[in-house]
């Protein structure tokens, strides 16, 4: 008797947008998503109306004007003559290269800290606790500025080493004098350190806009051939040893093979080392590690390193005891326990927070303003921004650097990441 | 969260964009008070005093803009800009004038879209020196670290210079004329340039002026002025006849003492003109009969203004030079009140 009335059909209200959470979720992120798009069209509509109103373009040509200002710290060759485009290439390597060795300086430094902490050894531990809460805890532009004071303070101007005549007769000592027999200077404005010349030098190759110096390239191979000979002797000596059981004597073979073919290049090529002298207001030859970069180097490292020791210390112990008790039970000691047992699990943990350490030491290097290193933000976001007036203009190719910038990196590591992390089988 | 922060700085940008653009003159009177960008310290320019209060060049043509418009010369907001930031904050609504030493150049004119109401300081650039380095000329400065302001027209004057005299140099980007001072002291440059004007003052302010010497060159022109946003016409009269007038006051010797006096009436037309005697130059610029005689009111005509805070008798002891009036042999020259 029972009769059953089919399910009534779902009639289509448009209220059910809002009263049926079959559709509602999707009805509030459409809704949300056209308020959104609204408001980015009205703010750029204001933006592009205002410029107009100013009567001011957006416009990129500027880049290509003669920049006329100079730059005291140029890796690739750079004029008064070149363009704003070129200085703000100066500007871009002057980032990587601060950015690219304070990743790897805090990383070396981060991992022995973030391990020493963790040390049995009660005063190193406590030591390393005091360096970790001291450089996290306070501004990196505070440890930026400390770093360079006491560059520019404590050490000497480049007239202290002057030697004259009369200093001679009288018998009184430079008020400062060079080290590392006479090749080192280390004055207010920065450190002069030996250049490597070639007096058979085999010239550049232009790639684009960077000449690469085909004697450096020389000097690297030989290098790469040593060490890969090296090894192959090594590895060599190993099977030997396991066939026969005696290991064959190689030490000299390595040696050998580690620094002939860089003895053979170095000499074919003429080389010798200039040092800095003396000369007018400065030292000249040589070449110049300017103290703001000392300064942001070693103030973005140790700020960075404090955060990475405490990564490397957090990725340690979530290691269970159990690794370490395993490894000390087949006879492992502490050290190799770390290196092969430890360290390389709790790398997993360790890589995804390191990398936005990464991220946030190069976005930090534009901190650079501070101690006058001509960062990208002193070039292009600088005086290029302030000559030209293009204020819009170089805060946008800014941006879009270091979000290219921020995004290399991260890719980068994220290829690392995967190659370390757990391989499920 | 992340979204909301990035709009509401978009917002904020485009709002304060918008608010650029209304009629100046009006804005002032409505605030009643005068936004005015001077220099972050700049001793006989632009610097506080003891008690706070701000004292100097520059400011004596803020206070004259002020006492025009507003009838007060204390109704002024000193916001303080960097070589870097004075430009945008002008450009921004920020403030309604820039009186910063800053040099009149054809493209801060024309591509910044600003307007130079005129010049109040004829300058050149210079080069400071530690007296027992023994350089006598910026010749000999092949090699040396310079310390130089950026964002300025210095900075491309300096390049030019040695690129020129086929010298080299090491420059320092600074950026406030304190860094500059404090890196100068410190033997982090062996010289210091900028506007010989502000060379001058900087050394007066040093513990032990005498151990400094500025070098004899000046390598550039370097015409200051106050300048306000292109695009408003008024205000620009405005700021450029304050300044005439200061220039035309001392011309024909209206001082602050006798400016009360001279104002009821004179035998020179143009001055009675000027001080609104006769005529109503006033209405012209939507100000009132009296803005010029409180304008001169306010810190005195030019000359008062150039002795109390600039002149020989003051610690940075510049001498007139070309800053003196036409008559006298230099490039002060107001266009007639007419």
């Amino acid at each position: 008797m029972a009769t059953f009335a089919d399910t009534p059909k779902a009639n289509f209200r448009l209220g059910m947008l809002i009263y049926d959470t079959r559709y509602r979720s999707v009805t509030i992120q459409i809704v949300v998503l056209f308020l959104f798009m609204a408001g980015a069209a009205w703010l750029l509509n204001n933006l592009f109306t205002n410029l107009a109103e100013r009567g001011k373009d957006l416009s990129f040509s500027f880049l290509w004007y003669r920049a006329g200002y100079d730059i005291n710290q140029t890796l690739i060759p750079y004029t008064n003559d070149d363009t704003h485009f070129r200085a703000m290439l100066v500007g871009l390597v002057n980032t990587l290269l601060v950015a690219f060795l304070g990743c790897v300086a805090a990383t070396i430094i981060g991992v022995v800290v973030g391990v020493l902490r963790l040390s049995s050894n009660w005063l190193v531990a406590r030591l390393m606790t005091i360096y970790v809460e001291i450089f996290r805890n306070v501004p990196v532009l505070l440890w930026i500025l400390v770093t360079f004071a006491i560059f520019t303070e404590v050490t000497p101007q480049p007239r202290d080493f002057k030697v004259t005549d009369q200093m001679i007769a009288e018998g009184q000592e430079p008020a400062a004098s060079m080290l590392l027999f006479d090749s080192v200077a280390i004055t207010n404005r920065g450190t002069f350190i030996p250049k490597i010349v070639y007096s058979r030098s085999l010239g550049e190759i232009h790639l684009g806009f960077l000449p690469i110096s085909i004697d450096t390239l020389l000097v690297l191979a030989s290098i790469v051939f040593g060490v890969l000979v090296f090894r192959a002797i090594g590895n060599n000596a190993t099977k030997v040893q396991e066939a026969t059981g005696v290991r064959p004597v190689t030490w000299w073979k390595r040696l050998l093979a580690l620094f002939g073919p860089l003895l053979i290049v170095l000499v074919a090529l003429g080389f010798s080392l200039q040092r800095p002298t003396l000369g007018g207001f400065n030292f000249t030859g040589g070449v110049l590690v300017l103290n703001s970069f000392m300064a942001l180097w070693i103030g973005l490292t140790l700020y960075t390193a404090a955060f990475i020791a405490e990564i490397v210390r957090a990725g340690i112990l979530a290691i269970s005891k159990g690794q370490t008790e395993a490894a000390y039970a087949l006879g492992l000691r502490p050290g190799r326990t770390m290196n092969l047992v430890i360290l390389p699990q709790a790398l997993r943990v360790i890589i995804p927070p390191l990398i936005s350490q990464y991220l946030n030491l190069t976005k930090n290097s534009s901190l650079a303003i501070a101690v006058s290193y001509m960062d990208l933000r002193g070039t292009l976001g600088g005086i290029t921004l302030n000559q030209t007036g293009r204020e819009l203009e170089c805060m946008l190719l800014m941006m879009l650097i270091y979000l290219v910038l921020s995004l290399l990196i991260s890719s980068g590591m994220n290829v690392y990441n995967n190659a370390v992390r757990l391989k499920e089988r | 969260m992340k979204k909301s922060v990035f709009l509401g700085t978009l917002a904020a940008t485009a709002l304060l964009a918008g608010y650029a653009s209304a009629a100046t003159l009006d804005d002032v009177k409505a605030r009643g008070e005068l936004n005015c960008g001077v220099n972050t310290g700049l001793v006989g320019f632009a610097a506080p005093d003891a008690n706070g209060n701000w004292q100097g060049f520059d400011v004596a043509i803020c206070k004259a803009v002020a006492a025009a418009v507003l009838g007060d010369a204390t109704k002024i907001k000193y916001v303080p800009t960097t070589s870097e930031t004075r430009f945008t904050a002008l450009a921004s609504g920020e403030i309604d004038v820039l009186a910063r030493n800053t040099t009149w150049t054809f493209s801060r004119d024309t591509d910044l879209a600003f307007t130079f109401t005129g010049v109040n300081y004829y300058d050149g650039q210079g080069f400071m020196v530690k007296k027992d380095l023994g350089v006598t000329s910026a010749k000999e400065l092949d090699g040396a670290t310079v310390c130089i302001q950026t964002g300025t027209t210095t900075e491309l004057n300096l390049a030019d210079f040695f690129k020129v005299n086929n010298m080299s140099y090491q420059p320092v980007a600074i950026q406030t004329n304190a860094e500059g001072e404090q890196q100068f002291l410190a033997g982090a440059c062996d010289a210091y340039t900028t506007d010989a004007s502000g060379l001058a003052a900087t050394r007066a302010a040093f513990a032990s002026p005498d151990d400094y010497i500025i070098l004899p060159e000046i390598i550039s022109k370097e015409p200051l002025g106050p300048l306000v946003r292109q695009g408003d016409d008024q205000w620009a009269d405005i700021n450029r006849w304050v300044l005439n007038a200061l220039v035309a006051a001392e011309e024909y010797g209206v001082t602050s003492a006798n400016v009360e006096e001279l104002s009821k009436g004179t035998d020179n037309p143009e001055i009675n003109r000027m001080l609104g005697n006769e005529g109503d130059l006033g209405a012209m610029i939507g100000l009132d009969k009296d803005w010029a005689k409180r304008a001169v009111s306010a810190s005195g005509n030019y000359g008062e203004i150039f002795a109390a805070t600039i002149g020989e008798s003051t610690p940075i002891g510049l001498a007139r030079g070309l800053n003196a009036q036409w008559t006298q042999g230099g490039l002060l020259y107001s266009p007639p009140f007419r």
